[in-house]
């Protein structure tokens, strides 16, 4: 146990050479301290040092599959990216691990419990340590960035609204937008309502974030922003985080494990620096993002030639009526 | 989140312009406010035939309402139709000697009962009787008799006696 | 056979349409306790359901009233029967016209609305960030919506019969001389309590309700794109519309057969 506490001291530290660093983030500071050991006490009530565990995840979507028996480990405190093409179902995962979709076969645990398994009241009680940001931030857009935050703490403490006010001013402040308190979210770039969104996702202390896409679209300041933020806030507040990206760069610089997902495979898993030697052709032409490679430039089709020259009628048609992205089970799911 | 005094305003208007649009039906546009139960006396009539009389039917004196008729029963001894009336207790002035007619409210109208004031000194009460009724005119049957008395013979029109209306 | 496949298909989907609107419903009407312990939520949504929908209301229920005023004195006076002007006005709003219309216009401003907004809020994930911060989204979004168009039509209704009353008073008495007080005596007269407005009430109840549930429904189950919130969005313009008329006929044969 001292080896623990030494780490923790040590943990500790670093935390506070981060906010001294960021200079931002100092009112978090206490309430950071002890969301931050509470984290750590549960760490130690599970022997296992991952946080979230996916076996044997099988997903379909229609006809296809999605995810074709993949196993995914995310580590306590650590920051998981998972990348891959669009359409891989990067945030299908997210959905999969936050319960709102349930997985064909395969299993998903979120601190030892299994998440498809928990009745309702009990999935909502891990949700509210989940956080979960959103690509488009998610923000409700009938109140102003303030009631934003603000809103899962009025929702699930009884705490009085001094309180709330000085909470939610902290998380502001955490992402630097305490200034923009009364915005309305129509008034804010992409990239603010992603850090709004962020501090409200870090609103109630949870014990992971799953960022969807984070840096997509932002232009390189508010990326450079996303992308400390998410680095300080995963030091200073001991989050477990996964992230889901495509942007090579900027994940490579944060994340401290990487899966390469493609065609529901795992095709290839590591840290940054074993990545970018990976020997796959494949996570080669993703990192380098080569035109063609593995992954062809053209939708599979009949020869170019055959094309031009026949009609219409004598193949199948490519685009056939595909379900609506909220399928069945998602849907069963929401309405029981 | 902020109090909106404004929106609390707005809606307390809407809920009681709609409340009172609820009452302004039920009391100016129905019948709710003209009778209520308990306040009333019962008198029965007998009438050859009641035409078009229903339940609720108006029943009037000089032409103001003063009551409504409660039931219409057939009794199967004198093929007479019995008729219950409540009136409003406020004209317990009644002649009991009073005659009892059903009427027609304009060419199309609802069919009423009309009392016509007699002269007795003692006044209808609960569960009197009005031994004098006229009858509902149909309209067929008057139309009818006109034709054939009119086709047989034109020189005695003076019969025609129901020919009200 | 192509034709049957989709006759099947089609039935199919309509069963599990129905379905999962019944699921919602159930689910809907579980989260109006909750309603009513936050009556902050309810207001709001009073405010946007009901107290926008007010100007439109009136004013087409006074428009209405006249256009009946004007049409039932022609039809009436060649029976010489013009001072049942009142009876025939108000008993066609407060039976029929009043629900009904009231209804139809209930559906197009703010069912419509009420869709456009919830397909709007799933498509930019809003009600997916509710279910991960742990909220149920039902609860918080989509049962104060419902019991306010419920809440809501009843009285949109009443006023629309108000109002129109009014309005054919004013054609009637006013510009064609028929007299004021046998305007509103024979109407008194000839209108029952029980009969024509409770069940006016209940006719109105009932619209709301299947208008709200229809309205959230079709944008709780929207398709989160443009494309498919305008979809949703005529979806419950139409089917609305198509459950009041039928339920109106309904109903009607129910209450006023028995006469």
């Amino acid at each position: 146990m001292s080896s623990v506490d030494n780490a923790l001291v040590v943990q500790r530290f670093k935390l506070v050479i981060a906010y001294v660093r960021l200079n931002r983030i100092k009112p978090a500071f206490t309430t950071s301290l002890f969301s931050n050991q509470k984290n750590r006490m549960d760490n130690f009530n599970h022997s296992q040092d991952s946080l979230v565990s996916v076996h044997n995840l099988t997903f379909s979507r229609g006809e296809r599959k999605i995810f074709d028996d993949i196993s995914l480990e995310f580590e306590r405190g650590k920051i998981t990216a998972i990348m891959g093409p669009s359409g891989t179902g990067k945030t299908t995962l997210l959905k999969i691990i936050g319960g709102q979709l349930f997985p064909e076969k395969g299993s998903v645990t979120v601190n030892g419990r299994d998440v498809h398994h928990l009745k309702r009241d009990e999935l909502y009680t891990l949700r509210k340590r989940m956080g979960m940001l959103f690509q488009s931030g998610a923000l409700l857009t009938d109140m102003n960035v303030f009631d934003n935050v603000a809103y899962p703490v009025r929702e699930h403490t009884h705490l009085p609204e001094s309180m709330v006010r000085s909470l939610v001013l902290m998380k502001l402040e955490a992402v630097g937008l305490r200034g923009a308190r009364d915005l309305m979210p129509n008034e804010l770039s992409g990239g603010m309502a992603r850090r709004v969104a962020l501090a409200r996702a870090i609103a109630l202390d949870p014990m992971m974030i799953m960022y969807d896409e984070p840096f997509t679209g932002q232009d390189p300041i508010s990326m450079g922003a996303l992308v400390l933020l998410i680095k300080s806030l995963n030091v200073t507040l001991g989050l477990t985080s996964i992230i889901v990206s495509h942007d090579v760069h900027e994940t490579l610089a944060i994340a401290d494990y990487i899966y390469v997902l493609s065609e529901g495979k795992v095709i290839g898993s590591g840290s940054p620096e074993e990545i970018k030697q990976s020997s796959s052709e494949w996570v080669q032409q993703f990192m380098n993002g080569a035109a063609d490679g593995p992954v062809h430039f053209h939708y599979p089709a009949k020869e170019y030639m055959d094309d031009l020259l026949h009609s219409e009628k004598a193949f199948k048609p490519l685009f056939t009526r595909q379900r609506p992205p909220n399928d069945r089970k998602a849907k069963r799911r929401r309405y029981s | 989140m902020p109090h909106n005094n404004t929106q609390d305003t707005l809606v307390g208007l809407f809920v009681a312009a709609g409340i009172a649009s609820l009452f302004f039906l039920a009391l100016q546009v129905s019948n709710l406010s003209s009778f209520t139960k308990g306040n009333t006396f019962e008198i029965t009539a007998r009438f050859s035939n009641s035409g078009g009389l229903k339940v609720k039917s108006a029943v009037s004196a000089a032409g103001v309402k003063i009551g409504s008729v409660k039931s219409i029963t057939f009794d199967p001894k004198t093929y007479e139709s019995v008729v219950k009336m409540d009136i409003d207790s406020q004209y317990k002035t009644l002649p009991d000697d009073s005659s009892a007619s059903v009427f027609t409210a304009g060419l199309l109208g609802e069919q009423y009962v009309s009392l016509d004031g007699g002269g007795s000194d003692d006044y209808l009460k609960q569960g009197s009787k009005i031994e004098i009724t006229n009858s509902a005119i149909i309209l067929e049957k008057a139309l009818g008799q006109f034709l054939f008395k009119s086709a047989e013979e034109k020189k005695s029109s003076s019969d025609d006696k129901k020919g009200k209306k | 056979m192509e034709f049957f496949r989709y006759l099947g298909a089609s039935t199919r989907e309509s069963f599990t349409k129905l379905g999962r609107s019944s699921y919602f419903l159930i689910e809907t009407l579980s989260g109006i306790s909750s309603v009513l312990m936050r009556p902050r939520l309810l207001l709001k949504q009073m405010h946007s359901v009901g107290v926008l929908s007010f100007l439109i209301i009136t004013i087409s229920g006074l428009f209405v009233g006249m256009v009946l005023g004007l049409q039932g004195f022609y039809i009436l006076s060649r029976f010489g029967a013009e001072e049942t002007l009142g009876v025939m006005v108000a008993a066609s709003l407060v039976r029929e016209l009043g629900p009904v219309v009231a209804a139809l216009l209930f559906a197009g401003r703010a069912g419509s609305a009420l869709t456009a907004e919830i397909g709007l809020m799933k498509a930019t994930e809003q009600l997916s960030g509710m279910e991960m911060m742990a909220i149920d989204p039902i609860k918080r979004i989509i049962s104060p919506r419902f019991l306010a168009g419920f809440l809501s039509m009843p009285l949109l209704a009443a006023l629309f019969s108000a109002v129109g009353i009014i309005g054919g008073q004013m054609v009637g008495s006013g510009l064609l001389g028929v007299d004021d007080g046998a305007y509103w005596s024979q109407m008194n007269a000839n209108l029952d309590f029980q009969k024509d407005i409770i069940n006016g009430v209940i006719k109105s109840i009932v619209f709301g309700f299947v208008t709200s549930w229809i309205a959230l429904f079709e944008g709780y189950d929207a398709i989160p794109t443009a494309e498919g919130v305008s979809r949703a969005t005529t979806r419950t313009v139409v089917n609305s519309a198509f459950s009041i008329l039928g339920l109106d006929f309904i109903l009607t044969a129910l209450m006023f057969g028995e006469n």
